[in-house]
């Protein structure tokens, strides 16, 4: 079993951080990644930054091109991680757009995370027809999971395709939006996340985009198995040091039942 | 097997193509997808858009003999007046047709993104035309470049906001539109200003600009007695003219294309914008197609002197024609283009835009036969790129 399915199938919310790597420093990838794992996070999805990250706000953005100028690249993320598995337990996986990883070559890259023990890719500018029709057996082949996204003009029918497909979770971007949304979560939302509730996925589904405070992981968790925050952490990184990473993850971990 | 140069039912022109989006996207290209032809073959649409392009648009546009550049070039050079057109440019034929698209689809907003401003001030003028609310993505360095458009498209009413991320300019423009697009999924249609981003797009664009191939046909049968020349030339920067210019003929392969994209200071310079030849495959803005990119696959920043010209991909459509040879790809420099753009100005008295004066230096770079019917797409006007040219030859 892949490790984010054993994680899932305790009964706990799952709190799971993003970070790009390469930010605030090129080699502070195992730092953050072993300091969150310290701190009682369940799953990391670390960024792989690109030039032109479409799905994403400005926090991100700036930092995916900050981290890009100070030298990372798909090879150096891959050689800071190489014994990550020596001592990080918790589930991890690569969140970056389709192209770079393209050009270092699909099953290259797949065979690469494999050794790595990374457990699952988020790329979210790869269609689920494109994924089903030419990746999928290479995923396969390496243990990977492929994570989809949906949003509340997902329809139901492609909703349960998706669900169909998904071995570890389904990732639920909380509004129509780009990452790092400011606006706390309305009636629209939380009707939206009880709908979802209602379909009685097989997979279990978290929630990201937005996601910052208390209330948003609160209003986030309550039907979903756990919650994403990205932007937040990300923003915590610019001003704060990785060893007060405790000061972040404690609001949330409280509220993890 | 005979290539196709449409389309196939995935959205794929041979390899290149599809929609490689955000899933926050997908339920609008999917809306779009199963509407555009439907609606472009309506009846009604096409009484709405043919009305337009005729006494709004002013086309069809003149298919000019120019005569003095024939002599001096000793072939038969008859130009497309596509700088004729209102506001200047081609552009406005794909925006036309979106506009009335996007009403009969029920959007009550449009954004758009532009680079040099051609593709926003058409925007603009359509949406004014028609009533919509407007805002345009533009660089934040090219709004600098480019403040004579800046005003023309607020003079119409229309919302400009600054692209301030990544490098500034049409890409990343670009990704703003997109990004706007994610953030108002029901409401907003984006017109795209080429045969660019994700399926359907290049099609949808590729059809409307293919009026352009269609006037020239029946002119020409009309001037020299054949409906086809033996040479289309025009300029590429996503390619949205060339499409056009080359869209009635590209099965006619008798018909020979020529791409021209842009060299800047050479293409071995690291200041290009020739992307068919220093590409490789890849995806942007939603579409596997050919882009200039590191070897890590991340995007780079390409230059010309043309802001038209400037984007570092080129449409799905034209790297399948680049790959199956049916054009053929050339690259103009920043110098000759500038040569090229005078030239025509002192012998013909049009004063093209820079982009179209990268297609007219062919003339200087290749031998045509004295008897050879060569068209060559007269994609803008020059009023756009006075500045450029003054500073280029000290006026
Ligand atoms: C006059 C003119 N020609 C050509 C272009 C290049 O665009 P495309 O390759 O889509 O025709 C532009 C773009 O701004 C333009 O303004």
């Amino acid at each position: 079993m892949n490790r984010i399915q054993t994680r899932l199938q305790h009964n706990k919310k799952i709190l799971s951080i993003y970070f790009t790597a390469g930010f605030p420093n090129l080699e502070d990838t195992v730092s953050i990644i072993k300091s969150l794992e310290e701190n009682g996070v369940d799953m990391i999805e670390i960024g792989l930054p690109f030039s032109d990250p479409l799905a994403d706000g400005p926090t991100i953005q700036s930092i995916s091109t900050k981290a890009l100028k100070n030298g990372m690249t798909t090879k150096i993320l891959f050689e800071q991680l190489k014994d990550i598995r020596e001592s990080v337990k918790i589930p991890l996986l690569i969140m970056g757009y389709f192209n770079p990883i393209f050009q270092y070559g699909v099953e290259k890259f797949c065979k690469k995370c494999k050794e790595i023990g990374i457990d699952g890719l988020i790329i979210p500018d790869l269609p689920l027809e494109v994924y089903e029709e030419e990746y999928h057996s290479i995923f396969k082949n390496y243990g990977l999971l492929n994570i989809f996204l949906i949003t509340p003009q997902t329809s139901e029918v492609r909703i349960r395709k998706i669900d169909a497909i998904s071995k570890g979770f389904i990732y639920m971007v909380s509004s129509a939006s780009v990452t790092g949304g400011k606006n706390s979560f309305g009636k629209e939302q939380l009707h939206y996340f009880e709908r979802i509730h209602n379909l009685k996925l097989k997979a279990p589904q978290i929630v990201g985009f937005g996601i910052r405070h208390q209330e948003s992981f609160f209003q986030a968790t309550k039907f979903a198995n756990g919650a994403i925050i990205g932007s937040a952490f990300v923003n915590f990184l610019r001003e704060n040091s990785i060893q007060q990473i405790d000061t972040f993850t404690r609001k949330f971990n409280s509220l993890k039942k | 097997m005979k290539n196709s140069y449409h389309i196939n039912e995935k959205g794929y022109y041979g390899e290149f193509g599809g929609a490689f989006v955000p899933e926050m996207l997908q339920p609008n290209l999917a809306e779009l997808k199963e509407q555009y032809l439907e609606i472009l073959q309506d009846k009604k649409f096409q009484e709405e858009f043919q009305d337009l392009l005729q006494h709004y648009v002013g086309r069809p546009t003149p298919l000019y003999y120019a005569k003095r550049l024939s002599e001096k070039y000793k072939t038969q050079i008859y130009l497309k007046r596509e700088d004729l057109c209102h506001t200047g440019a081609h552009k406005i034929n794909n925006t036309i047709g979106q506009t009335l698209l996007a009403k009969r689809l029920g959007k009550k907003r449009i954004i758009a993104e532009t680079g040099a401003g051609q593709h926003g001030v058409a925007t603009a003028t359509v949406c004014a035309l028609i009533g919509l609310p407007c805002v345009i993505y533009m660089g934040a360095i090219d709004m600098e470049r480019q403040a004579p458009n800046v005003a023309r498209m607020k003079m119409l009413g229309a919302t400009i906001i600054a692209a301030t991320s990544g490098s500034k300019t049409l890409k990343d423009a670009t990704n703003e539109a997109i990004r706007d697009w994610i953030q108002n999924p029901s409401d907003t249609h984006y017109i795209i200003g080429s045969v660019v981003g994700p399926h359907p797009y290049p099609d949808l664009v590729a059809r409307l600009q293919g009026v352009i191939s269609k006037e020239i046909k029946v002119q020409l049968l009309k001037a020299e007695g054949k409906e086809n020349p033996d040479y289309v030339i025009a300029c590429v920067g996503g390619g949205s003219n060339a499409a056009g210019a080359f869209y009635h003929f590209l099965e006619e392969e008798k018909v020979k294309l020529i791409a021209v994209e842009a060299a800047g200071k050479g293409i071995d310079s690291g200041e290009s914008a020739a992307t068919s030849i220093l590409g490789n495959i890849g995806i942007i803005h939603g579409s596997k197609t050919l882009l200039m990119q590191s070897k890590d696959g991340q995007i780079t920043e390409p230059y010309s002197i043309s802001a038209g010209l400037d984007y570092p991909g080129v449409g799905p459509l034209h790297a399948h024609l680049y790959q199956t040879k049916r054009a053929d790809f050339m690259a103009i420099t920043d110098d000759d283009a500038m040569k090229a753009g005078l030239q025509l100005s002192q012998l013909e008295g049009i004063i093209p835009a820079i982009e179209t004066s990268h297609a007219l230096a062919v003339l200087e770079q290749r031998k045509f036969k004295k008897e050879e019917v060569v068209v060559i797409n007269l994609s803008g006007r020059g009023d756009k790129d006075l500045q450029t040219y003054i500073d280029y030859f000290n006026f």
